[in-house]
């Protein structure tokens, strides 16, 4: 549309009308209106989650302030709530998850990206995908019945013989705990790591390979010195968005992880996660604060993963210009 | 050859081998979990599972019946919510969107996609739950639509985008307005790409458990109309599998196996629908 002269402005008001009506008449400014109210109906969605967890934590947030992070006091019946068992789980389980999964990741990642032929290497890709795709009450179904038993008969004893002068590894094994819940999410989150620096590896140029091919590097040198660093950054965000999914993921985690609110240095002891104890205890909290505290931890989760998921995208965007478009 | 360049690629032999191990251990936990699942679900499941109500707490056998069909209503109700907004909205983003605003959608579409799905279900807990005074099917529903949105919009965003711009020109050149333009030849175009889309949401939502718990609940009977707590697989997969009977681990395992039987035909079956329709795709 032209830009008018500033003594004509009073007259364009109907002029701008009468075309906005023929654009309705053709349907185009309808559409446009129409698909605008729909798309903008995931700020609205974003936005009431974030004014709903706020609201309703707020018996929580003014009784316990920031204290509420780092005590270790979870009494429903005396309303005294400290989410510090809840945020130490859900750290070392997922710190724990990124230490199996990041090398295993990007191993795989590499080896899609650099090595496997192109059909071969879509084809696994795929594969992969589908192994994001299992549902986690799934994973959970295999942890319970399948690795919390092969922890507490061969695993666990193993690592305490092994490694048990670390402080890590003593006590009793149990099965559940830290160690089942971060090798299950480790799992979980091992397809986004793949999937994503795969497609990170795949946007570095040719020329950078070749470059230093040409130069007398092997192929892993090449790989290692060249490629990597030029995908640091996106690397990074998949990173990131695993990290995400990992301090998220709920059931497979609640069903594997022994569900004890504790603080304790071995991984073998049973301990409780953020994600985990909204699930067991929103339906049976009765009591205001009790309700307010679990909506605390809600919105604790949901910033998290949120300054979380929004450096990730920041960071895949900045290597692949495209980052955002696929999962 | 010295001794140097031996061991470069010696290396170089090593860390890729290692590279491949790693792809294989990811691969290989796939078919795990597919093996052991048919394994143990194949034994236990029977007709009745999916006829009959579960039984009494005591008493062996039973099915599920009303959670397959309370995981029905429930990805029904949510794909009423995930699938207007998804295609209009990426409708919109692919079509009408400017700079800004459409970065912003675009943008707060990964962050939803990114909140983790017990969130959401606290989300229709404050909006649905409370109000009502009652656990609902409508509660669940919406809990899963809401996760359903990004995915379902994301989706279609693209495949819209990667209709070729001459089938637009073509269609406008002929005097079509936009909106036509839109709904005669470029959706129809993408047509097979965006019901892959919500195909896949709905395979993601499927197997969703954690907002269900306190949306949703769960009900050993049927569920009427839509107000009312309902079964639903993922829920009774979880309740099963941690409570102490031998019978119910059963049907855990069953119901686990036609979950993921589900989801994985979804999948593999909309990969092969897009390699055949659209070959300007990439896959």
């Amino acid at each position: 549309m032209a830009t008018p002269a500033k003594a004509t402005e009073r007259a364009i008001p109907p002029q701008r009308m009468r075309l906005w009506f023929r654009r309705l008449h053709d349907g185009d400014a309808v559409a446009h209106l129409v698909t605008l109210i729909f798309a903008s109906s995931v700020l609205l969605v974003t936005s009431l989650l974030v004014y709903e967890l706020w609201v309703d934590s707020a018996f929580s947030r003014q009784e316990f302030g920031w204290g509420f992070l780092f005590t270790s006091t979870w009494d429903p019946v005396f309303e005294n709530f400290g989410a510090w068992p809840f945020v130490y789980g859900t750290l070392v389980t997922s710190a724990l998850a990124l230490l199996l999964a990041v090398p295993v990741g990007l191993g795989a990642a590499i080896f899609l990206a650099e090595l496997a032929p192109p059909k071969i290497s879509s084809a696994l890709a795929f594969v992969v995908d589908l192994l994001a795709a299992v549902p986690s009450v799934i994973y959970g179904l295999l942890g319970i019945f399948v690795l919390v038993p092969w922890m507490r008969t061969t695993a666990e004893p193993f690592l305490n013989t092994t490694l048990g002068f670390l402080p890590l590894f003593q006590g009793p094994a149990y099965g559940v705990g830290f160690l089942a819940g971060g090798l299950i999410l480790a799992i979980m989150i091992l397809p986004f790591i793949i999937s994503v620096s795969r497609e990170v590896l795949l946007a570095v140029p040719r020329d950078q390979r070749e470059a230093a091919l040409a130069l007398g590097a092997t192929h892993w040198e090449a790989t290692w010195k060249v490629v990597l660093p030029y995908a640091r950054t996106g690397i990074f965000g998949s990173i990131f968005l695993a990290l995400a999914r990992a301090l998220g993921e709920t059931m497979a985690v609640t069903m594997v992880i022994g569900n004890t609110p504790q603080v304790s240095s071995s991984l073998f002891a049973p301990g409780y996660t953020i994600a985990a104890v909204i699930a067991n205890e929103f339906t049976e909290a009765t009591g205001d604060m009790h309700l307010a505290a679990l909506m605390e931890l809600g919105l604790v989760l949901f910033l998290v993963t949120f300054i979380l998921n929004g450096l990730a995208r920041l960071l895949i965007l900045a290597t692949t210009q495209q980052g955002t478009a696929r999962e | 050859m010295n001794l140097r360049t031996l061991w470069r690629k010696l290396i170089n032999a090593v860390m890729f081998g290692l590279s491949g191990g790693c792809t294989l251990l990811a691969v290989s936990v796939l078919l795990f979990i597919l093996g052991y699942l048919v394994w143990q679900g194949g034994e236990a499941v029977n007709w009745a599972f999916f006829t009959e109500l579960p039984r009494p707490v005591g008493e062996t056998g039973g099915g599920m019946a009303n959670a397959i069909v309370g995981s029905a209503k429930l990805l029904l109700l949510a794909a009423l919510i995930g699938i207007p907004i998804g295609l209009l909205g990426g409708i919109y983003l692919a079509e009408f969107g400017g700079k800004t605003w459409s970065f912003l959608l675009r943008y707060a579409t990964d962050l939803l996609n990114g909140a983790p799905s017990i969130v959401i279900g606290l989300l229709a807990y404050a909006v649905l739950v409370l109000p009502m005074r009652q656990f609902s099917t409508l509660a669940g529903g919406f809990a899963l639509g809401v996760i359903m949105i990004p995915t379902a919009l994301r989706t279609s965003e693209e495949f819209l985008q990667s209709v070729p711009r001459p089938l637009r020109e073509a269609a406008m050149a002929l005097g079509a307005s936009r909106w036509k333009t839109i709904a005669t030849v470029v959706v129809p175009a993408a047509l097979p790409g965006i019901l892959t889309g919500m195909l896949l949401g709905l395979a993601r939502i499927a197997g969703e458990t954690a907002p269900l718990l306190f949306t949703a609940f769960s009900n050993r009977f049927w569920s009427p109309g839509w107000s009312q707590p309902t079964a639903s697989l993922p829920v009774m997969i979880y309740t099963y599998a941690i409570a102490p009977y031998e019978d119910w681990h059963r049907q855990a395992w069953a119901a686990g196996l036609v979950l993921l039987v589900l989801i994985l035909i979804a999948n593999v079956g909309t990969r092969f629908l897009l390699s055949r329709r659209t070959p300007w795709e990439r896959l």
